[in-house]
């Protein structure tokens, strides 16, 4: 939406030299220089290994800890950390507030992931289109997304979604039809720099169509700058679903997620039940700040050019 | 100049243009039309086909199109349906008190995110630089509404420094005639602005105090702080107001949800509401209105930007 005069604000993945049409399958050179320079950015391993607790958290921690996450229990409501065996305590309707943080966060988990991915895919056909394309096709594709961007992201997602019954396939689908702006302009500006290779120019010579181009030459090209960026999108997109939920349009109860958690616990902020925020609140920060990191670590690993020998 | 004006402009009226169409189609995709919105699931067929007569929505697209811009050009924006107000006249009334807020929160966000930056910058790799890195990332980690959370629990319950809910007078002047009460929705506002101005103002600083005019200045024998101020803050500043320009739909994304938190009467609350009771005329209109003030806020950041700095006009 701004012009040229843009500043570098948002990071920005170069574009990387090309590996090998197949991507990164058949080149295990540039695979395993990719790996080596992330697990020497200590940030991006200690966000990898945040990430990991956290899924063996929400996904393996309910067979350790097996809650009742659907009937409320009203003799056992609002019980501080620590009462009645209950670690964290319990939430205002009696659920177990540990138990209720690993379900919830597989909610949040699972749409963001999920939509980050949906989104990243979606942005980066569009984006590979616009660019290779060019000309009035890539004047239109992108001057819609221009507009789209300008309206603030969670302005639009709340409209969306009031427009729809929130379930979690839904959930997924608004996210993603709000979060794929920005990796269709990421991936657009990339298969611009991308179609005037010798590579492509030949393939065109040999009777190759657009279609063969895109998927078989930009696409891939651009997949180090799709990978960085469906990590920063699935920290948006896992943000996102908290904003819906504590909006109040996300998945109805007894169905959770972190937002939502946290959502039910403002109510009772007045009485100091600050075990219905912290808990919620935090899982949060750590799994935007884990992405996050991964993505700076997996920018500055696929971007050959900040590579020392 | 004009040249790069003008251009700056057109492109802006196209976005613009495009905006209400995209707020038009929203409008199109409403469960069952606007006609079931507004009448309710029992309404016969035959009073929403009477509705649809009188509102145009029995024309075609392209038509309906037509007279809504010309409802747009006059103001018209339509009217809540549980409010009963015109959206023109809601909006007038909330829009000061958002731009109040967002103003207030830039303003204090740029006055300690300038210095902290420099100071991180002149530290480089010292503790203090990254104990504020740390902080910095954190605080971009952190969604608007669990900090708003945390200073609630803090500072209006363990410590009752500040009010929990923020003014509800009438306007603007009303409203900071009761300061206590911003305090905690600016604040909890301004956090994320800093973290994401610091982190610029350090690497241009960073990128500044390499430059020639620099190491000319110094070997002039002029001070640090001379040198941070005359030579390294201009130029570490201007790009500034360009990244304002780009952060403007996060900030008002961030409205919505402190005035939610706060219940701060402006636009983002007056959404919400719209949101939980769907009342889709408020929530178009205001997302109409947000993109056109991110629009023409970016073009406003763009043209100082480049009266700033000449090296953007021929850029362009």
């Amino acid at each position: 939406m701004t012009a040229e005069a843009a500043t570098p604000t948002t990071p920005q993945p170069a574009a990387g030299e090309p590996a090998d049409d197949d991507g990164m399958d058949a080149t295990p050179g540039l695979a395993r220089r990719t790996l080596a320079v992330f697990a020497r950015n200590r940030l991006a391993l200690l966000g990898a290994c945040l990430l990991a607790a956290l899924l063996a958290f929400c996904f393996l921690g309910p067979l350790v800890h097996p809650t009742d996450q659907v009937h409320t229990d009203l003799d056992q409501a609002s019980l501080a950390p620590g009462e009645a065996g209950h670690l964290l305590g319990t939430t205002d309707l009696g659920y177990d507030m540990l138990g209720r943080l690993m379900h919830g966060g597989q909610t949040s988990l699972e749409v963001g992931l999920a939509a980050g991915l949906l989104a990243t895919l979606f942005g980066t056909v569009y984006g590979a289109v616009a660019g290779y394309f060019g000309g009035w096709v890539d004047a239109v594709l992108m001057r819609v997304t221009d507009a789209a961007l300008a309206i603030p992201a969670l302005f639009l997602l709340v409209v969306v979604a009031a427009m729809v019954t929130p379930s979690k396939p839904v959930l997924i689908l608004v996210i993603a039809s709000v979060a794929w702006l920005s990796p269709a302009r990421l991936i657009r500006g990339e298969a611009l720099a991308l179609r005037s290779r010798d590579y492509v120019h030949a393939m065109r010579l040999m009777g190759g169509g657009g279609g063969r181009a895109v998927f078989r030459h930009i696409v891939p090209n651009a997949v180090g700058t799709m990978i960085v960026n469906a990590t920063f999108q699935i920290a948006d997109a896992i943000l996102y679903v908290a904003y819906l939920s504590f909006l109040g349009l996300s998945i109805p109860p007894p169905a959770a997620d972190w937002g939502s958690m946290l959502s039910s616990g403002i109510t009772y902020t007045q009485v100091g039940y600050w075990w219905l925020i912290f808990p919620p609140g935090l899982a949060i920060v750590l799994v935007v700040a884990a992405f996050n990191f991964i993505g700076d670590g997996l920018r500055d690993a696929f971007d050959v050019r900040l590579q020392k020998n | 100049m004009t040249r790069f004006l003008l251009k700056r402009t057109g492109q802006a009226l196209v976005v613009l243009f495009l905006v209400s169409l995209i707020v038009f189609v929203l409008l199109h995709q409403l469960p069952g039309g606007p006609a079931r919105a507004i009448l309710g699931p029992k309404a016969t067929p035959e009073a929403i086909a009477h509705f649809n007569h009188l509102q145009g929505y029995d024309r075609s697209l392209p038509v309906q199109y037509g007279m809504y811009l010309k409802r747009l050009v006059t103001g018209d924006l339509g009217e809540s349906y549980k409010l009963n107000q015109p959206v023109f006249a809601l909006l007038t009334e909330r829009l000061p008190k958002t731009l109040l807020l967002t103003g207030l929160s830039v303003v204090l966000a740029a006055l300690l995110a300038i210095p902290l930056g420099i100071l991180q910058a002149v530290r480089r790799g010292r503790l203090s630089d990254y104990v504020l890195t740390g902080a910095a990332f954190v605080a971009y980690a952190t969604p608007v509404f669990f900090l708003g959370l945390v200073l609630i629990l803090g500072f209006a319950q363990q410590w009752p420094l500040f009010p929990a809910e923020a003014p509800q007078a009438e306007s603007v002047g009303g409203i900071l005639a009761e300061p206590a009460g911003l305090v905690l929705p600016v604040v909890t506002m301004a956090l994320g602005i800093i973290a994401m101005f610091s982190r610029y103002m350090r690497s241009a600083v960073l990128d500044n105090l390499g430059e020639d005019y620099v190491r000319t200045a110094r070997s002039k024998g002029q001070s640090q702080v001379r040198v941070l101020a005359r030579h390294v803050l201009r130029n570490a500043l201007i790009p500034l107001a360009g990244l304002l320009g780009l952060y403007l739909p996060t900030l008002f994304s961030g409205t919505l949800v402190v005035e939610s938190m706060f219940n701060y009467p402006g636009m983002g609350l007056l959404f919400w509401n719209a949101a939980q009771s769907n009342d889709f005329p408020v929530l178009l209109g205001v997302t109409l209105v947000v993109g056109v003030a991110t629009v023409l806020g970016s073009l406003l950041t763009d043209l100082a930007y480049a009266v700033l700095d000449p090296r953007i006009r021929s850029v362009s």
